[in-house]
């Protein structure tokens, strides 16, 4: 039984987009135009939101990368007519098949952070890009729901490797993508369920909190605020 | 009673539309087919393509697909419950009415799910909702609900058409065969009789329920998620209340329509839109409650996410479109309603066209300003739909209607045989009952 889970210190923060890059092509997340992304229709797993405070010149841009919460108790979840999104007990990960999906957009509703993406067309890429599509991820088709695993591709992988290696699987060897990109150590990543992992550590930190938390969704994505 | 053919006598008007069908007949069905081929168009475009031609996209992830899904299944409470709780209250003016609105439940519903069918991104897998259902979902709940009123509808409507088959089975030359085979052999002998009286009381009392279940969970769609303004304890009464004020106008705008095509003026008469005009005013205060109560609780609590909401619709964006829908669902039909002298044919009708107009509008602005204003905004959103999704509802009214006219052409639109009832037997039970209501009179055993 694990409880994965995300700390992110926006004090660290830069917004230099380097999770959203490496997600995009960790996930395969098809690449946007203009007038898609105008209509608000770029697909992001990860992203990083901004909120412009004060007036020029005294102007205060926060950073603020939004990841899936993957919510211990997930209002998308329940919705779903055909269980495409699910809560995995095991992992504590909200898991999304898009084989499954039917496209009807009712947990991209019932999600209060607003975090899920639907395929509204084909997805595309450019010409140079195609042939590094990821094999450890499937490239959904149009007409279906999407949204960050916590890279559960990954966990399987090295879940995989240590089963093949004979040993025991060590928490510390799963790490998603934008974690692993992160050149200022914003993000951290670990077993929420291990008392003893950083990440549980992060999260008793004065500045810790969770987004929303009064919804009683119980994130597992963890902030720490610019200032106590 | 020696088993007879079955005879029309005075009602001979009734078989007209399926004897006899004019110019004018061929050039509506034209003009409909045409759209609903647009619309077929535009749905193969979509389909091919995917949803990105809708003016859909994050956060406004439903727009008038959903929309017109909670219009429609609301329209279709025109028929089986209105009809169902006039037969079980024996009100003596239904019997002209009943069938046009049941026709109007039983069509109505294919929209409804239809729009749900047209709103899916991948219309190939619907199917995995029976084969992987999860049944903590309210989509699955309105599948449950939906069948199974479809089928109680489907029921309520054939029972009563029987008697009515029979006599086309007799007295019409062409589609013999048909007739014969759907009428079941109805002989009308006394035996017949008592079980379809029995057959049609049962699915009355069976359907009310059944009808209030379907508007009930399709506000659940909404009430069960967490958004502000869509999760309200009130949305079950409101909607079915809602649903019942659209049905009601439907069915008055299907009867005026019947009325004029079939020159049935001496069977739809005035008093008949009198009637359900006094219906729909009382729906239209109560619905005027029930709108009340919810925007003054939203306005009073004041708790930000909400009142954000709240003041899109009141005073911001949206502002046009619920202060058309107060004017169209209340204020105009309020004024028309009230008033025998208004409450004519020509006035219900005026008034039925705006509570349509105004129960869409009502339902586009319980789906699309929640949508537009999510807790967590990036930006500025808007939703304005395609040409896409405007063909595609246009094409659903069409085809609704041309749906509806061919039904006329099979089956009398108006129930001959419990006219003819009334004529025999109901004026003499009435006059009956009336008496067991008075005092010094038999003592009422008969009813309650």
């Amino acid at each position: 039984m694990h409880r994965w889970g995300m700390v992110i210190d926006l004090a660290k923060c830069t917004g230099c987009q380097a999770c959203v890059v490496a997600c995009q092509a960790e996930n395969n997340v098809p690449s946007s135009n203009p007038e898609q992304a105008e209509l608000g229709r770029s697909i992001h797993w990860m992203e990083i939101l901004t909120f412009t405070e004060h007036e020029y010149p005294n102007v205060k841009i926060r950073f603020m990368p939004r990841p899936c919460m993957h919510c211990d108790n997930p209002p998308c979840t329940k919705v779903c007519p055909v269980k495409a999104t699910y809560y995995s007990k095991e992992e504590g990960i909200v898991g999304q098949v898009d084989l499954r999906c039917i496209g009807c957009r009712y947990c991209t509703t019932a999600c209060p952070y607003n975090l899920k993406s639907f395929n509204w067309y084909k997805p595309h890429w450019p010409a140079e890009m195609k042939n590094y599509l990821n094999p450890d991820v499937d490239v959904r088709p149009k007409g279906v729901v999407e949204k960050c695993t916590f890279c559960g591709h990954r966990l399987v992988k090295v879940r995989e490797k240590a089963k093949l290696e004979g040993r025991e699987f060590n928490p510390d060897e799963y790490i998603p993508a934008c974690v692993q990109a992160c050149p200022s150590g914003v993000l951290y990543f670990g077993d929420l369920a291990d008392p003893n992992s950083k990440v549980s550590e992060l999260s008793k930190s004065i500045r810790a909190f969770r987004l929303m938390e009064e919804l009683g969704t119980k994130p597992k994505v963890i902030y720490l605020s610019e200032e106590v | 009673m020696e088993p007879k053919k079955q005879s029309l006598e005075q009602d001979q008007i009734l078989l007209n539309p399926i004897l006899k069908t004019g110019k004018g007949f061929y050039l509506a069905a034209a003009i409909l087919l045409a759209i609903t081929g647009g619309a077929a168009f535009a749905y193969f475009k979509q389909f091919v393509l995917g949803l990105g031609v809708t003016g859909m996209s994050r956060p406004v992830f439903w727009g008038i697909y959903i929309t017109n899904f909670v219009f429609f299944i609301g329209i279709s409470h025109a028929g089986t419950l209105i009809s169902a709780i006039l037969r079980l209250a024996r009100a003596e003016w239904r019997r002209a009415i009943t069938r046009s609105a049941e026709v109007i439940t039983v069509l109505v519903l294919f929209f409804g799910v239809g729009n749900i069918l047209i709103d899916l991104g991948r219309i190939d897998r619907a199917i995995y909702v029976i084969y992987h259902g999860n049944f903590h979902s309210p989509l699955l709940w309105d599948v449950i609900s939906i069948t199974t009123y479809l089928t109680a509808s489907s029921i309520y409507l054939f029972l009563p058409l029987i008697p009515d088959i029979a006599i086309l089975r007799d007295n019409v030359k062409k589609r013999r065969w048909f007739y014969r085979f759907l009428s079941l052999g109805w002989q009308g002998t006394e035996a017949q009789k008592r079980r379809l009286e029995i057959g049609i009381a049962v699915m009355a009392v069976l359907v009310i329920p059944i009808a209030i279940s379907v508007h009930t969970v399709v506000s659940f769609v909404f009430a069960m998620t967490i958004q502000p303004m869509w999760h309200s304890a009130i949305f079950g009464p409101y909607f079915v209340v809602g649903a019942i004020f659209s049905g009601i106008a439907a069915l008055i705008l299907a009867m005026a329509i019947i009325r004029k095509a079939y020159k049935l003026q001496d069977y739809l008469k005035p008093i008949h839109f009198n009637n359900l005009g006094i219906l729909l005013l009382i729906m239209s205060l109560l619905w005027f409650y029930f709108t009340f109560a919810e925007y003054l609780t939203t306005f009073y609590g004041a708790e930000p996410v909400q009142l954000k909401i709240f003041y899109a619709k009141l005073t911001g964006q949206y502002a046009p479109y619920i202060w058309s829908m107060f004017m169209l669902n209340f204020v105009i039909p309020f004024i028309i309603l009230a008033r025998k002298k208004t409450r004519t044919v020509v006035g219900t009708v005026i008034a039925s066209i705006c509570v349509t107009i105004g129960m869409w509008l009502e339902r586009f602005t319980i789906v699309v300003p929640t949508l537009i204003n999510p807790r967590l905004a990036t930006g500025t959103s808007f939703y304005h739909p395609t040409w896409v999704e405007a063909l595609i509802t246009l094409g659903c009214f069409a085809f609704f209607i041309l749906l509806y006219a061919l039904f006329t052409k099979f089956f009398p639109i108006v129930s001959i045989w419990e006219i003819r009832e009334g004529r025999e037997k109901a004026l003499a039970e009435v006059e009956e009952r009336i008496r067991t209501y008075l005092p010094g009179e038999v003592s009422g055993e008969e009813s309650g």
